[in-house]
């Protein structure tokens, strides 16, 4: 399943984008737009989300290229991790005290 | 997209009631999941109407890019109309994750089957009113799209945090054009008074009909998407305007205007409801102005998105046999 607002019948296609606010920094997606090409999506990318120094570097992602976990799944694909509480370090009380633990 | 139909009954219920606890709990329905018809309508009518808005709001201010009076003018009113096109774009994206397309829309806008804010429609015969629209259009854009940042729809929200660090300096940029001319000769105060005097009544009218004539508002406040009412907006502009005015000393047009001690809150006129329907129903100074500049433009540029696409047709068909 695609993201969601790529119909697959317009003449250009949407992109998805991602914007690296800094080196240091993971690229986060800043939302989408319409471009023909890879190159045009990185320039209209640029113009669009980056007016004020926001990024140092941009992914464009075709967005009928992201695939997406079932939405109908809804809680059920991500419960795994509930009720293992012991996965997480606030579990372990006993070291209460105990210096650099 | 999520498609109705093809749920059970005790899905939909399921689903309804998850959708009311999401909001409930003021948290944020995102495009995947499950909502109501009239909440995605509602949504898509709102957020198209208001990328419409951007993109014709582009109209009165390039009309001054020409003429401005400096080059450093010209720069940042080139700035200011290319982040109304930005927000028009960030606002068609969040509408099409509702399940409409971008030439749907963009039809329906240069058809003249959608609307916009009906401001637009006036025009903007003196630089002064460069500055009006950025104290009071942006003023009041800002006031009614602060509270839209926590709309619970997740990309209409996301758009509008954006759009929102933008448009501040959209309104000081207007309120020192203002300054300015008010520090200025006899001639450039009577310039900036005369915009303040023609845009004052017209910004408070871009909150919208009054509380009891606003007959989604109660719905929309239901849903989380409008958190204040077109009222409440109204009154709190009108008392950030008036300590501003001050300092600009401009006078605003509105004698009965004061200070209600009781109310904690400004008394003021009744607007001029009637101007608002004749705008509203394409019988503004410029209705026709903007929409036949809009639909040349889209026209004008066919042939650019036709190129553009064949262009990366052949490119994808060379790497193909390249490879």
């Amino acid at each position: 399943m695609s993201t969601p607002g790529e119909t697959g019948t317009e003449a250009w296609p949407l992109w998805e984008v991602f914007v690296r606010a800094n080196r240091g920094l993971s690229h986060v997606h800043v939302g989408s737009l319409h471009a023909p090409d890879a190159d045009m999506a990185v320039r209209n990318a640029r113009d669009l989300y980056t007016r004020r120094n926001e990024g140092v570097s941009i992914w464009v992602v075709p967005a009928d290229a992201v695939t997406t976990s079932d939405p109908d799944a809804k809680g059920a694909f991500f419960e795994s991790p509930a009720g293992k509480n012991y996965r997480h370090a606030v579990y372990y009380t006993k070291s209460e005290g105990v210096k650099h633990l | 997209m999520t498609a109705p139909a093809d749920l059970t009954v005790v899905e939909n219920e399921a689903a309804q009631a998850r959708f009311d606890d999401l909001i409930a709990q003021d948290s944020r329905i995102e495009p995947r999941d499950w909502m109501p018809d009239a909440y995605r309508k509602t949504l898509i009518r709102q957020i198209s109407q208001h990328a419409h808005s951007e993109i014709i709001g582009m109209q009165p201010e390039s009309n001054w890019i020409s003429r401005a009076p400096s080059l450093k003018r010209k720069a940042i009113l080139l700035a200011k109309v290319q982040d109304e096109a930005g927000h028009g774009l960030y606002l068609y994206s969040a509408a099409q994750t509702l399940g409409i397309g971008r030439e749907e829309m963009m039809q329906q806008l240069i058809e003249g089957r959608a609307r916009y804010s009906s401001i637009f429609n006036y025009t903007t015969p003196t630089w002064a009113d460069m500055g009006a629209i950025g104290w009071l259009v942006d003023g009041a854009a800002i006031c009614n799209q602060v509270p839209l940042c926590r709309a619970s729809y997740g990309p209409y929200g996301r758009a509008m945090v954006r759009i929102c660090k933008e448009e501040s300096f959209h309104q000081r940029q207007g309120f020192e054009i203002l300054l300015e001319l008010m520090q200025g000769t006899e001639a450039q105060r009577e310039m900036a008074q005369d915009a303040v005097n023609r845009w004052y009544w017209p910004s408070l009218m871009m909150f919208g009909p009054p509380d009891d004539e606003s007959p989604n508002s109660a719905q929309s406040m239901a849903w989380n998407i409008k958190r204040f009412s077109n009222d409440d907006l109204r009154q709190r502009f009108v008392g950030m305007l008036v300590p501003q005015a001050e300092v600009l000393g401009v006078t605003l047009p509105d004698p009965n205007l004061a200070w209600n001690e009781e109310r904690q809150a400004y008394d003021m006129s009744e607007i001029d409801w009637t101007e608002f329907h004749e705008v509203l129903a394409g019988r503004g100074p410029a209705n026709a102005e903007r929409l036949r500049r809009r639909r040349e433009a889209h026209e004008e540029g066919a042939w650019v998105r036709e190129a553009a696409a064949e262009y990366a047709r052949k490119q994808a068909l060379k790497q193909q046999s390249a490879a």
